[in-house]
């Protein structure tokens, strides 16, 4: 499939295909770049997360178009889209990950319940415990097993006693699912684990400090499918108390994990809808041409 | 009729001799670099390994001495005053007369001329100073320095020419000769050359003054260089703005280590000697220089080190809400230390060496005292070599050669701690 299939050829196909769609499925130029009006469901009765007017640029290059995008308390909202199209960018955007390139600037509102975390004065090291991060490639810190889970409670000061760290240490890992791997090897290199055992180590380090909400950055493209079906299960069992947001290349493992999926595509937030509606009978027609494999 | 199809294996196979050829010929351009490398440092360490172990023995000849308290001039051997204006000279005389059973003022002279009376006048100096009560009027046996002319001529004994040969009456090589013969003229190993200072005398000059004048060096260069030279990598690499300023820094910072080490050593003339009033010829004001010298070192290789740091581990620790200081302390600085180390102790190596900058501050002067303090008049040990050397007196080219090998020695222990510092440290991930 070739990735250099412009809009302009796209949007005539899809119409041709769905004539009753042609009316929503805008044709992003260059002249009307600008003003584009995402379609579906982009904001949520119950959100934890509200962004509003989201644009990013790199030195002069714009990166993200005007996105406004809702995340509810409890969900799991996916973004999918093509190599470069904006959806790692927006996510590091949400614990403000984009403040260490110096030439990445944001503006917009992101509310965080109510408070703006985009705001110069708000301080990035409670939020960051608010809102975690789990990487695309597995990245242990080089110590063990143990200390990687108990870094984030030691540097927040959540234990007082070396029992309670053992606590969060252990719930951690439970919740991580890998507590009966590692148990009688906790003192181990967390760097000496297989590649999934070395993400869920990275997920139980990030949940040891409490966050509210979890990003996770393509967090199974360095796993091979069994580790892949590990971690997406246990996505779905940390839906029950964490709001977490997964940017993916994998459009099943959205489908799979994720309530709602966000298309993205050159910087502009195309269509939000529930992920079942997304993946059967999409809004836009990007979106249709990118989950039926035409590019991307 | 066409032209017969060329199959392209046929023209690979074609070219491939003359690609095995080029290919064997580019690895023996290698070797014969290695090679040539290899050779000279051998030539290297021969030359000076040879010319240098001599230089750790010297020839020593027992004689009996009698001390006489009235010759020694000590009435009270609690007195340590007294001690050391004793007058040890005399009775290592009388016992040189008495080992060669002389009696006329001639041959006295001839005697007295074989041995180094002050340097063995020293020796028992130090040893009443550890127990004057036991010693005083008995009758020991004393291994005493024989004059440097004699420890030349039998330590180049056989050699075309018979060097120093010369130097001596037929008496006198007599004497030397029985002296041999009855063992009681040895070879030994030559303590002095470790617990002495410098002198005027190549038979009593050690090196031990110039040891602890390059070990207080590197002790003030190692407390200032390290923390300031990782101080400003940190900052350099985490906190500083990327702005023209700290551009013009950075530039600054490489070029200095380009700059020739005696401008060094006239900065600190102008700035430490002139300006602030330090004094003159102390490792303190030395060890500011080589301070300033191996800052470049440091912080370039530091900053190498900082930068390897995989950024993954960095967005780990800024993901889980730490502050900036704590990912520099608690992941980026233990990642970097191996290289860090390594650098320094590079640095510290190029300072030892060096004595460029050391003449300029005075440290090159005649220094017989061995320094107790950063703040003592001190020499180190390339300007220790350098002026042995520069001396006529063909005994101290030999101590020169066998103060490089402890110099050598003395890198050689330090690169070696930078390796296994490296390996230590080292963490994978």
């Amino acid at each position: 499939m070739n990735n250099s299939v412009t809009t302009e050829s796209i949007a005539p196909l899809a119409s041709e295909k769905t004539p009753e769609k042609a009316k929503t499925s805008n044709v992003i130029t260059e002249e009307n770049s600008d003003a584009y009006t995402t379609v579906g469901q982009a904001f949520s009765e119950n959100a934890k997360m509200s962004m509003r007017n989201v644009n990013v640029f790199y030195d002069e290059k714009q990166a993200i178009y005007d996105v406004n995008l809702d995340i509810g308390t409890n969900e799991v909202v996916a973004m999918i889209g093509p190599s470069g199209c904006g959806k790692s960018t927006f996510l590091r955007c949400l614990n403000r990950m984009n403040d260490t390139i110096d030439t990445c600037k944001v503006t917009g509102k992101f509310l965080l319940e109510d408070q703006d975390i985009n705001d110069r004065k708000m301080d990035v090291v409670p939020l960051r415990a608010r809102v975690g991060m789990v990487f695309q490639k597995p990245n242990p810190f080089p110590k063990s097993i143990y200390d990687n889970v108990a870094y984030g409670a030691r540097i927040h000061g959540l234990a007082d006693r070396k029992s309670d760290l053992d606590d969060i240490v252990e719930t951690s890992l439970q919740k991580a699912g890998l507590w009966n791997e590692v148990k009688d090897r906790l003192q181990q290199p967390g760097t000496s684990l297989s590649g999934g055992q070395q993400q869920r180590l990275c997920i139980a380090r990030t949940i040891a400090v409490s966050p509210e909400v979890i990003l996770m950055d393509e967090p199974c493209s360095a796993l091979d499918p069994i580790a892949t079906a590990r971690i997406e299960e246990l996505i779905d069992e940390l839906s029950q108390n964490y709001t977490i947001a997964i940017v993916t290349h994998s459009m099943q493992q959205a489908a799979r994990v994720s309530h709602r999926t966000a298309y993205f595509h050159l910087g502009k937030l195309i269509e939000v809808n529930e992920t079942e509606k997304v993946f059967t009978n999409p809004d836009h027609g990007l979106t249709e041409a990118y989950i039926t494999g035409r590019f991307g | 009729m066409t032209k017969p199809e060329i199959k392209t294996i046929d023209k690979v196979n074609r070219t491939l001799g003359k690609r095995y050829r080029a290919e064997k010929r580019f690895r023996l351009y290698g070797m014969l670099s290695i090679g040539f490398g290899l050779l000279c440092v051998l030539f290297l360490f021969t030359n000076i390994i040879g010319k240098g172990l001599s230089g750790f023995t010297y020839h020593y000849l027992q004689i009996s001495v009698e001390m006489d308290a009235t010759t020694l001039e000590i009435s009270d051997t609690s007195d340590l005053n007294q001690i050391l204006a004793g007058n040890y000279s005399a009775v290592v005389k009388r016992g040189a007369y008495e080992y060669f059973d002389v009696s006329s003022r001639r041959d006295k002279s001839a005697a007295r001329k074989l041995l180094s009376v002050d340097g063995t006048g020293y020796l028992l100096q130090d040893r009443f100073k550890v127990d004057a009560k036991e010693i005083i009027n008995t009758k020991s046996m004393v291994w005493a320095l024989v004059d440097d002319k004699v420890d030349f001529y039998l330590k180049r004994l056989g050699e075309p020419g018979e060097p120093g040969k010369h130097e001596f009456s037929e008496k006198q090589l007599q004497w030397i000769h029985a002296a041999v013969e009855s063992g009681d003229l040895q070879k030994r190993f030559n303590w002095a050359f470790f617990n002495n200072g410098d002198s005027a005398h190549s038979e009593e000059a050690g090196i031990r003054g110039a040891v602890m004048g390059s070990f207080y060096l590197l002790l003030v260069t190692l407390a200032l260089s390290f923390p300031i030279g990782i101080a400003t990598a940190i900052y350099l690499e985490e906190y500083a703005p990327k702005n023209k300023w700290t551009d013009l820094i950075e530039v600054n910072i490489n070029n200095l280590a380009a700059v020739p080490s005696i401008i060094f050593g006239l900065l600190g003339l102008a700035i430490f000697l002139a300006f602030f009033g330090f004094p003159r010829s102390t490792p303190l004001v030395g060890g500011f220089v080589l301070t300033l010298m191996t800052l470049p070192t440091i912080i370039i290789s530091s900053r190498a080190s900082i930068k390897a740091v995989p950024p993954s581990i960095r967005e780990a620790a800024y993901g889980l809400g730490s502050s900036k200081m704590q990912v520099t302390l608690h992941h980026v600085l233990p990642l970097a230390m191996p290289g860090m180390l390594t650098g320094t102790i590079i640095g510290l190596a190029q300072a030892l060496g060096e004595s460029a900058p050391l003449l300029m501050i005075g440290m090159a002067a005649f220094i017989p005292e061995v320094p107790t303090g950063v703040s003592d008049p001190a020499t180190a040990l390339p300007m220790q070599i350098f002026q042995w050397f520069r001396n006529a007196d063909a005994g101290f080219s030999e101590k020169a050669s066998a103060a490089i090998l402890v110099l050598l020695m003395f890198l050689i222990v330090m690169n070696t701690l930078a390796v296994w510092a490296r390996r230590r440290l080292e963490r994978r991930w």
